[in-house]
Formats: structure tokens, sequence, C-alpha cells
């Protein structure tokens, strides 16, 4: 057995006992990565040789007796918008192509800290602005179960990753569901922490009121042991909690006694894959069969949570991307040209004797903002940054903005009012398995109703993790998701583990053939 | 033509509290650094970076906010005044909008010199926000290049928005300078103009009477105010030129309504040229998309810390004036005179005052004597030589009598030179109380000697006997003057 063979968990202990060293963990993970990833995608950059940098400081520091992080020795990706100071950080996006960040996020300093061994960086939808990793600038990612199809996104990369077994574990980021989504669609566990819960410095913000940073691996017990390592109150960070990190991994295997299962009667409607709604209900059926209560809840305000969150997210985002303006850094449209450009309209206006359009004509500091802003970002985030500068405007605020938070206030209350009756939500992660690359990039709208079963944790702050739960019979991974109360992680993880433990969904792994790509 | 008509103005302010670090990150916000060299991720807005509240600067604004007399709110909230510039480096500014920390306060004015009426200026509101880069234009080689620094990005201000309530450029200054006292008695702001550490825009209109309708000409906002001086004049200048700019567009009716039914316009005050101009409007100003910023939580602040905060005021310059008039029997100029230099001029005052028991000489002396020293010395009340004890024994000594007043200042400057007490410098001039019999001896001795003068002074010139004092000053510089006239006087009138 090969040691990427190991979750996350079984590879700590490994590495713990001297069986094997991190240099050799390192070496086979990128031996893999060089293997398969030309097929999958799912890596921007590969940092081989900072990552056996560490691995071999690792193994330094286990020999000479030094303390060692949580993480030591194990390998993590990192999605490409945590700010690293050890390279680039794009967002899969040509505004940052170039972007080395002067500062390591939060999380990453942590998993620095905890002696994780930083693989590499992994591809997403440009600034984490879709469900498909298909609005990546640089490259598509496929689904490692269907290379014609996506690992969904935003965090595909990170979801591909895991599943293809290029590493035992990723960091991902959720905004409406992009940890969740592309764990469902890649049949790997993802995890959405309450809002606060882990730290946004460095994070490079979608739509600060719902972006969270969370941990995708193969199991709940790889999930746990990571999320312990990144989560935690940050100074830095004026929305993070003061809140102790529980020891996730210590109290997983504890199961859950006299567990209420809530069953959201609003989530089986029509557009609901017949596949993924008998393996849904299967997983509840299990969950009964492991002594948990169903109950049927309702949430009368989801339907509306697609609309609010298209309002408050690409509003946030509208602002937070005002800053990709071409002065400070990333990229800047091509000065010369551009000025040569403002010069010959200039005198086509003069010769034509137009002092209307002379007045009108761009000053070129304008100029270079709608020029860099035109190039650099791709159409997605066009969208939505239009979207939410609409919304922001003068005499629409009230009816989209102010509008959309009083709907996600309701929304946050119809959990309140379910978590008095049930301990932890169940629900489909999305309506079907993953689509075929290309099928949906022509219909925004039919893009972003596929966040309907993840986009209300975002909105309420609750946690969600996503959990195997089956295959459809083409072979595509199904995703059963779970909700918790806020801060209730430490439920999440053990209702999630008793599941598995119960189950082998998450133990299925897509065929490779043995030999190296391309 | 003063009463032609009346100028309206209303005043915003912008003060840069005195924190030691900016508003939402830990750079310095020491003025005059190498340009960029007090920036870090968070100010200059790298991807990623998140603003973190400096409560001290909250502290400064909530104690400024108390002064001026306004509500705080116990919820207040960050927005994000979104607008491109190279300055703003995150493309929004952080600042308040519908729900400001403070509001509906006032500030009152009044002048020593009673040029108007002592009145209440409003406060509208004051709220808190960081301060965007600073764009150095180049255009003089043609090239038009321009260099930001970020140094001043992120540093905290507080913006204090009047009503319009005050109607000359007087007052304009008054309120600018009462409430520069203000600030600087509580401590929140040093106050530089210069350093950009305060700054003004003023809104100015006129209010007339046009064929008994009651007219008010389009609202003009000046800037670039550098000093207390160019808001006076610019008010003065764009006063007259508003009323001459009404008197060409008052007729007829259509140009008049199209000249009322102007937008508010922004002017720039050049200082040199001694003009207002017209600036050029910036792009799409009109919709800042306020939104709550997400980054940061509100900040509730209880009654009971505004009540703290209002209890740990120090004395404020207007109820120290009072004091010194009510409890120093000091006049209204006086009292200005020592308010306005500033709270450790008072304190010095007051030690004086009260260590003399004389609040009315201690006064003479803080005012005219240490007030020329520290001007001619150009240095402050705490660099000064005599201390407040020595003065107070220096005003103590003449009003024993220990010391003559034609020679106090002989004294002083004594005790200013080498810092001594009252009794040093007495003893090392050498000042002594001269017995009268010796001093009636040294006049007879004189008269003696200059019969001349006693003969002029028989004849009725009094004055002759001046000369006389001269001499006796050089034979006993401990005589007194004005004793050495009045014995003089006596012996000349008895005969002798």
């Amino acid at each position: 057995m090969s040691l990427a063979d190991l979750t996350a968990s079984e590879l700590l202990d490994t590495l713990g006992r001297g069986e094997a060293s991190a240099v050799e963990a390192a070496r086979e993970y990128l031996a893999l990565i060089e293997q398969r990833d030309g097929d999958i995608g799912s890596y921007l950059r590969v940092d081989a040789e900072g990552a056996l940098a560490q691995a071999a400081e690792v193994d330094r520091k286990r020999e000479a007796g030094e303390e060692l992080g949580p993480l030591a020795g194990l390998p993590v990706a990192v999605k490409d918008v945590l700010c690293d100071s050890a390279g680039a950080t794009t967002c899969a996006s040509r505004m940052l192509e170039q972007f080395h960040p002067p500062y390591d996020a939060t999380v990453v300093a942590k998993l620095k800290a905890a002696d994780a061994v930083l693989l590499g960086r992994l591809n997403m939808d440009e600034f984490a602005m879709g469900g498909s990793t298909e609005n990546s600038a640089f490259q598509v990612t496929r689904n490692p179960w269907d290379r014609g199809r996506t690992p969904g996104g935003s965090s595909g990369g990170s979801a591909a990753c895991v599943a293809a077994g290029l590493a035992p574990l990723a960091v991902g980021t959720d905004t409406g569901g992009s940890i969740r989504q592309p764990a469902g669609l890649c049949g790997v566990v993802g995890l959405k922490p309450t809002y606060g819960r882990v730290s946004r410095y460095g994070l490079v913000a979608f739509a600060s009121s719902l972006d969270q940073v969370g941990p995708m691996a193969r199991t709940v017990r790889d999930a746990a042991l990571l999320l312990e390592a990144i989560a935690g109150h940050d100074p830095h960070d004026a929305t993070s909690l003061e809140e102790p990190v529980p020891q996730y991994a210590a109290t997983l295997d504890k199961p859950l006694e006299g567990l209420r299962l809530g069953v959201v009667k609003e989530h089986y409607g029509a557009g609901l894959d017949g596949e993924v709604e008998s393996a849904v209900r299967a997983a509840i059926a299990q969950y009964e069969s492991l002594g948990a209560e169903v109950r049927e809840i309702s949430l009368p305000h989801s339907k509306y949570a697609v609309a609010t969150y298209y309002v408050i997210a690409p509003s946030e985002a509208s602002s937070n991307l005002a800053r990709y303006d071409g002065v400070h850094y990333g990229y800047r449209t091509d000065q010369t040209k551009m000025v040569a450009e403002l010069a010959a309209e200039r005198k086509a206006l003069s010769d034509a004797g137009d002092e209307a359009g002379l007045a009108q004509l761009d000053t070129a500091l304008v100029r270079m903002y709608r020029k860099t802003r035109a190039e650099g970002f791709g159409p997605e985030v066009k969208r939505r940054i239009m979207l939410g500068t609409y919304a922001l405007s003068a005499g629409y605020y009230d009816a989209y903005y102010l509008k959309a938070l009083k709907v996600r206030r309701l929304i946050r209350q119809d959990f309140d009012a379910a978590f008095e009756q049930v301990d932890l939500i169940a629900s489909p992660v999305t309506a079907a398995p993953a689509f075929k690359l290309g099928e949906m990039v022509d219909d925004p709208l039919a893009m972003y109703l596929v966040d309907l079963y993840t986009v209300s944790a975002n909105l309420a702050g609750i946690p969600g993790i996503s959990v195997p739960c089956g295959f459809n019979t083409a072979g595509l991974p199904i995703g059963l998701q779970l909700l918790a109360p806020p801060l209730k992680e430490a439920r999440l993880l053990r209702g999630a583990h008793m599941y598995q433990q119960a189950t082998d969904w998450h133990q299925r792994r897509p065929a490779f053939s043995a030999t190296p790509s391309e | 033509m003063s009463n032609a008509y009346t100028t309206v103005i209303g005043l915003e302010v912008h003060v840069q509290l005195a924190t030691h670090s900016k508003l939402f990150c830990r750079c310095s916000t020491q003025f005059g650094a190498e340009p960029n060299t007090q920036t870090c991720p968070v100010c200059i807005g790298m991807p990623g970076t998140l603003p973190v509240m400096n409560r001290q600067a909250y502290q400064l604004a909530l104690r400024t906010a108390v002064a001026l007399n306004c509500d705080i709110p116990e919820f207040t909230k960050w927005d994000r005044k979104q607008y491109y510039y190279p300055d703003l480096p995150k493309g929004y500014q952080i600042s308040q909008y519908d729900l400001p920390m403070s509001d509906d306060g006032f500030l009152e004015i009044a002048d020593a010199k009673d040029r108007f009426e002592p009145k209440r200026v409003r406060i509208i509101r004051a709220h808190l926000e960081e301060d965007a880069g600073k764009s150095i234009h180049d255009e003089a080689a043609g090239k038009a290049d321009s260099e930001i620094d970020l140094n001043r990005t992120g540093t905290p201000l507080l913006e204090i928005v009047s009503q319009p309530d005050m109607r000359s450029a007087a007052e304009a200054r008054a309120y600018l300078e009462e409430m520069k006292l203000l600030l600087t008695y509580i401590g929140v702001s040093d106050c530089n103009m210069q350093e950009g550490s305060l700054r003004c825009d003023a809104n100015v209109n006129l209010h007339l009477d046009h064929e008994g309708e009651s007219i008010a000409t389009p609202i003009v906002e000046i800037k670039n105010l550098n000093s207390f001086r160019a808001v006076e004049r610019a008010i003065e200048y764009e006063a007259a030129r508003q009323y001459k700019e009404w008197q060409e567009n008052s007729e007829p009716p259509k140009a008049r309504q199209k000249y009322l039914a102007r937008p508010k316009q922004t002017r720039g005050w050049d200082d040199a040229a001694g003009v207002t101009r017209a600036q050029r409007e910036k792009e799409e100003s009109s919709d800042y998309r306020y939104f709550p910023d997400p980054d940061l939580a509100p900040v509730i602040t209880k009654g009971d810390e505004v009540q703290a905060v209002r209890e740990a005021l120090p004395e404020l310059p207007a109820a120290l004036r009072e004091r010194l008039g009510e409890d120093y029997g000091l006049g209204t100029y006086d009292a200005d005179v020592l308010v306005n230099q500033g709270r450790a001029l008072v304190d010095y005052y007051l030690a004086v005052a009260d260590g003399s028991g004389d609040p009315k000489a201690a006064c003479n002396w803080v005012t005219q004597d240490v007030l020329r020293v520290l001007k001619d010395q150009e240095s402050t009340i705490d660099q000064f030589g005599v201390s407040a004890e020595n003065l107070a024994g220096l005003v103590k000594a003449i009003d024993d009598g220990q010391l003559p007043s034609s020679r106090a200042r002989e004294a002083f400057e004594v005790m200013l030179a080498d810092g001594s007490a009252v009794d040093a410098a007495i003893t090392k001039l050498g000042i002594e109380q001269v017995d009268e019999s010796a001093l009636e001896d040294l006049c007879r001795e004189l008269l003696a000697a200059n019969p001349k003068i006693v003969a002029d002074v028989q004849d009725g010139k009094q004055q002759a006997v001046g000369a006389l004092i001269g001499q006796a000053k050089k034979k006993n510089p401990n005589a007194d003057p004005a004793l050495v006239r009045q014995i003089c006087l006596k012996l000349i009138g008895e005969g002798v």
C-alpha cells in the first residue's frame, strides 16, 4: 500500500511512528500529481521544491525531537485565493496573474505553523465566482469520475485534487456552496464552517459577509483534523469569533445519541434529480437505522435564498473588486497602446469638429481604469460587478440590497426556528450530479440555480458539510449535505462521521490509467 | 451694501485625530515620513486584507463629540463610500453614512472685539472616517505624471459638519478658532493646518430680498482653504462674487430662475491670487453607492460609557473663561487672551494668581511680560525660565513692598536669566528698602547742589524736579523715584 492511499489521519500516524518520512510522502504525492494532473488540471502551480524543503524540515525536527505541529508532514494543497508570501496568488484571474502577496493569509500561516507541507495552489473559478471552475482564466479542471464533466466550483480544483488522490487534504472557500457543491460532485468531504470560525484575513474577498474558508478531505475525520488546525479567533479579522476551538477529531467517535434529523419539505420539489433524491433518502434512512429520529421541518423563505444571494454577493463583490484598478498592483493595460488610441480618438473628434464628443472623451486615467478592468476580468466576474453596482446604485439600493438584507434575516430566523426542533438538517447538496463541461457556460441563470441547496447556509452563517452518499447509474458521486446551528461544527462532524462509519461511499476511488497522461 | 444681503456659511471640518496608529491598521500616523514608508498591506488595500478598528480613534472621536454637545447614538456602523481615484487604493473609503457616531451638537462662539453677538453654531453631525492618500501632480514637465503617497491613507479623521449658522467671515473664523481651541484642550488633535490635521471646506451662499421675495443664491462649496486667514478671505471674496453674479443674473426672470436652479458648485480658493475658481466636477461623484462595510462590526456605545467620557472631560475653554471672570475678576479680553493661549498657559496663570493672591497683577505679568518673552524666544510656557511659583513670589514681593515696582522688571529679567527666586534676585540687584530719613538726607544734598532746579520749581516748573530723580537713582539705585519726587517737592515747598 502506498502512502498516498492512506487517509490524512492514517498518514499522520504513520509519519508519527517513523514508518515513513514526510519527504517520502511528499515525493509520492508529487509523483502522482505529475502522473495524473495533466488529465485533471486541479493544480495551477505545484511547488515541488518548496514542498520537499518543508517536508525535509519536518523530518529534521522529528529527528531532533523538536516539537511538531498538528499536521506535521501532511501534504496540503490550497485554493489559489488565500495569500501566500511564498509565491503568486492569482484567484485564477488575469488581473492577479503576476500578483505576489507580501504577507500570508492567517490560514496559510496556521498551516505553516502546523508543519503542513504545502504542495501547491489549486484551480478555481475566477475570484471564486462560479460553480464549475470553468471561469478560471487559466485552465479547465476535470471531474476525476468523468473527465468530460465539471468538478463543480468554485473550489473545483480542491475537490478534484482530493478526489484524484493528489493531496490528502485541501483548503477551499465557500461563499454560496463553493466547498460543499464541488465536494458533492467529486465524492469527497467538504465543510463550510460557521461564519467567523475561520479567519478571512488573507482570503481574497469575493463577498465578505458570506465567505468562509474550510477543509476538504476524503473522510470526515480528516476534515476535522484540518478544521482544527485552521479555525480560531484572529485579531486581524474583526468578523472572526472569539470562541475557543473544540477538539473536533477527539470527539468524533462519539455518536450522536437521540439525534433529531431535520428533513426540509421545500427541498424535494421539481428539479431534483431522481437518483439524487433516492440516494439522499437512503442516507436519511441510514440515520434512522442508526437511531436518529427524522422530523420534517419547513424553511419557508428558502425559496428566496438564491435571489437574495445573487443580490448580496454581487453587491459586496462589486465593492471588493473595485481595488483592481491597475494603479497599485496587478494587471494594467498596455499604456503606450492606450495613450496612442486615446490620441487618435481625440484627433478624429477634433478633425470632425465634434466638441461634445471631445468633452465626453475619457481622461487617460479613466481610460486606463476601463481598459484594465475590461481586459483583466473574465465575463462572469464582470457580470457580477455589474449586477452589484446596479443593486447598490442610488434609487435601487432599497429595492434590491436593503430588501435582500431583510430576506436574509428571515432566512436566518427560519434556521433558528428549525434548530429548536432538530439537531441537524439533511438535504441534497445539488439537485443533480456533475454536469458536462460547457453545458451551462451560456446559461448563467441555470448555473446560479445550482446553488439552491447550499446558499442558505452562507446567508444564515451556519456550518454545513457535504459527504458522499452514493453514485448514480453513470457512476457519478452524489452528496449529502448536513447543516448545524452556528458553532456546532463538532456536532456536524460527529453526525457526518456516524454516517461514514456505517457506509463505504467515501472509500471509492476514481480510476486512473497506470501510465502518465499525455 | 452690507445690508444688501446676508452671507450664510456652513463649515465642514476634518480633524485628524491624534492616534499613534491608523484607523484600521497599526501603521504610524507620524507626519513627514518618506513617501510610502508608513504603509502595510491593510492600508494600501492589498487583496485579502481586512480592517480592524482602532479603539483609541473611536475614543478620541467620542470625546470630541461629547465636548461638542452631540448626542451619541447607541448604535453606529461603518459604510463604504465608493469612488475611483488613484490615491484611494481600495476603491472605497471606510466612512459613516446614515448612522454617524454622533449628531445634533453645538459650539458657542463670541468675539472679544464685539464684531458679532455671541452665538451658538449648531453641529449637524460628527463622524469618523479614514483619510485617502495624497496625489502629487507634476504637470510642469508637460508629462502630467502623478505620484501617490499612501502614508496618509487610513489616518483617522473626524468630519464635523455645522449647520449654516454663520453669517460673516469673522464668525466663520471664530468658529474655527474655537473649534481648534476645544480640540486642543481635550487633547484629540494637534490641529496643525500646515500638516493637514485640520482641514476645512466652506459652504457659502447669500440670502437677499428681491422685490419682497426671499432669495437664496446657489450654494458654493469652497475647497483648498489652508489657513484660517484663507477661510476668511475666501468667504469675503465669495460673498462679493456671488452678489455680483446675482446682480448680473437677477433679470430678466428667466435668467434669474435659471441661475437660482443651478446645482451646488465646487470652487477652489487660490490664495496667491485671492480668488475662487470653479473646479472640474469629479467623474460620477454623485453616486457613492454607500453600503455597510461587511468587514467591520457595528460599534455599540452605552449611555454609561458616554457619561464616563463626559465626566472625564477636562474643563473646556468656555467654562474656563467664565471661571477666570467670576473667580479671578478678569475681564473678557484678558480671559480670552489667556484661554486662547492654551491650557498650559492658563495653568501657569492660575498658579501665579493663586500663589500671589493678586489675580489682576498676575494677569498683567502673564499677558504682558511672560507672553512677550515667549514670543521673542519663540518658545512655549513649559520651557519658560521663570516658574509659576517664582513669578508668584515676585508679584507678592511687589505687593508687600519688599520690591519696588520700579525695579520689578529688573528682578524679572534676573529671574528669567538664572531661574532664581525673587529673594535671590533682590539680593543680586542689591535692592533694599531705603529708610525715609536717609532719602530725605539725599534729597537735601541734591537740592543744595542744584539751586537752579530749586529756582525753576519755585517758578512753577514742577517738572524740573525730574532731573533730580535721575541723580538720586545714580547715587542710590534703590531710591524710589516717586518718593524722591515727593520729598524734593515737599522740601522745596518748605523753602529749604
